[in-house]
């Protein structure tokens, strides 16, 4: 039996076609994938994201739990309600899931984790509690459903939709969230364009969902939301990073602190293997699609695609590759493809931001 | 989704119109778009090809995922629609009318082996359940 979130019939309604994500029942897309994908870059979007999982990890202990538990420091957390995107890696320097972090007040934090890894992150979490710091407490708020709203005219359509919501959320900077009554409202998301993440109790998901579909949001399935992310050049878990792959070889480098004399879990070993691969945007210049695992040859050494496929804002096939680390952007590299060698160029991404072309060919 | 009854279909979910200058038409059918979602990319076989019925010969993908196309029947390749490689979202707008690739049949009572519309009904419906 699939797992529902509180939207599911009105995803049917909606003509949605349906699919097993993970053990969850989502939508696919609702008509047209690309169709999906352009509102969300020129318009507003909406997507349904109650199937990840939002943890509240609350105690005097909990601030030094999550600097030793997360690669990045939340030390970095100065304003309230300011958020951190996060690797959490196991001891041999694997990614074991990627996830944002909010720190709500004092010794409040909240952390939003994959679907997929809901159930290991959770018992990860307990058992690095009752270890450590046995007094916290960490709770799993399945009592809320979660919806992204994203796009150019995403705020805008969320503050018609939630009245009294534009007060509270209007001064957020991106990257951070606010409470606002029983919502929590944070100018987030996984498509490159602006807008919120909004976490509300299950039972109020359907008409929000509603109201913002009489705004003109259009709602977007998985498919979209994988073109989106990945113009956006966001890795996804699973896919691009694993628990066998280091952040460092992930593209995500950025998001470890190694620098601040803090001990944490995987610390060590990332210390000990330095990166010999890097994570790197593809544009292709042949005609055809790039996909995942499919290898790619270059002067270097072979690399492989960790995420690959039709870009609609650039009309082209894009990919995130893992190649040597000396390949270097604007360099033309060959990607098995079937039967034949296409070319392909290295560029530095995002792809897309604020539904415009942005990469980079070096 | 209606299946034409003047068409032939395979299992494999392609579909076969006999044209009047006695080569045969192959395109993808409704029910196999789809399943496939938004076309992006067509990769037909060289005209002069020679097919065997069955054999992998052209190649379509979706936003989703890269499908096989297999030969109806065994011909040689008399024409690619250019057209639907340009833009493959035809398939998706128009599927009985976008025609990947024309077939001269080695052998035109073929035809008559592939599956009729209610037996492809059949099938999808049988796939469906």
């Amino acid at each position: 039996m699939l797992k529902r979130t509180p939207l599911n019939q009105a995803h049917r309604e909606m003509g949605a076609k349906m699919v097993d994500f993970g053990g969850w029942d989502m939508p696919l897309h609702y008509g047209s994938q690309i169709e999906e994908h352009h509102r969300v870059r020129r318009a507003a979007g909406m997507f349904d994201v109650s199937h990840m999982l939002v943890v509240d990890i609350t105690g005097e202990g909990a601030r030094g739990f999550l600097r030793h538990l997360l690669a990045n420091d939340v030390d970095k957390l100065k304003e309230p309600g300011k958020a951190l995107y996060s690797c959490m890696l196991n001891p041999r320097g694997g990614v074991m899931d990627d996830l944002i972090v909010y720190r709500r007040g004092e010794g409040r934090y909240r952390l939003v984790v994959n679907a997929a890894t809901a159930e290991k992150d959770l018992a990860w979490l307990y058992r690095q509690r009752d270890d450590r710091v046995p007094e916290l407490d960490i709770s799993p708020r399945r009592d809320l459903a979660m919806i992204a709203v994203q796009g150019p005219r995403a705020r805008d359509r969320v503050w018609q939709a939630i009245p009294g919501s534009r007060a509270a959320s209007e001064p957020l900077k991106p990257f951070q969230g606010t409470e606002h009554g029983q919502y929590f409202m944070a100018r987030t998301g996984y498509t490159g364009e602006d807008g919120f993440e909004i976490m509300l109790p299950a039972d109020h998901a359907v008409a929000l969902w509603r109201g913002l579909a009489a705004l003109g949001v259009a709602p977007v399935g998985l498919g979209a939301r994988d073109t989106l992310r990945l113009e956006a050049g966001m890795n996804l878990y699973g896919q691009d990073m694993d628990e066998d792959t280091s952040p460092l070889e992930s593209g995500l480098a950025w998001t470890v602190a190694l620098g601040d004399g803090r001990d944490f879990v995987g610390k060590a070993a990332l210390q000990a293997a330095p990166a010999v691969r890097r994570l790197a945007g593809l544009i292709l210049l042949d005609k055809g699609v790039l996909r995942s695992h499919q290898k790619v040859v270059t002067p270097e050494g072979q690399g492989e695609i960790t995420s690959g496929g039709f870009s609609p804002t650039l009309e082209r096939s894009i990919a995130l590759a893992r190649l040597p680390a000396a390949t270097v952007p604007g360099q033309v590299v060959q990607v098995q493809v079937r039967d034949k060698l296409l070319k392909a160029r290295i560029v530095k991404y995002p792809f897309v931001r604020n539904g415009a072309p942005c990469y980079d060919e070096g | 989704m209606s299946i034409p009854n003047d068409l032939r279909y395979t299992k494999t979910h392609e579909w076969v119109r006999l044209e009047k200058d006695g080569l045969v038409s192959v395109g993808i059918t409704a029910h196999a778009q789809d399943l496939l979602g938004d076309m992006v990319f067509v990769e037909n076989p060289a005209v002069g090809r020679k097919l065997a019925a069955g054999e992998e010969c052209a190649v379509v993908e979706s936003v989703k995922a890269a499908s096989d196309v297999y030969a109806p029947l065994t011909g040689e390749v008399a024409a690619a629609n250019t057209e639907v490689e340009e833009a493959p979202e035809k398939i998706n707008q128009d599927p009985y009318g976008a025609w990947l690739f024309r077939v001269k049949p080695d052998n035109a009572g073929d035809l008559d082996a592939l599956l009729d519309a209610a037996a492809y009904q059949a099938l999808v419906d049988s796939e469906e359940h």
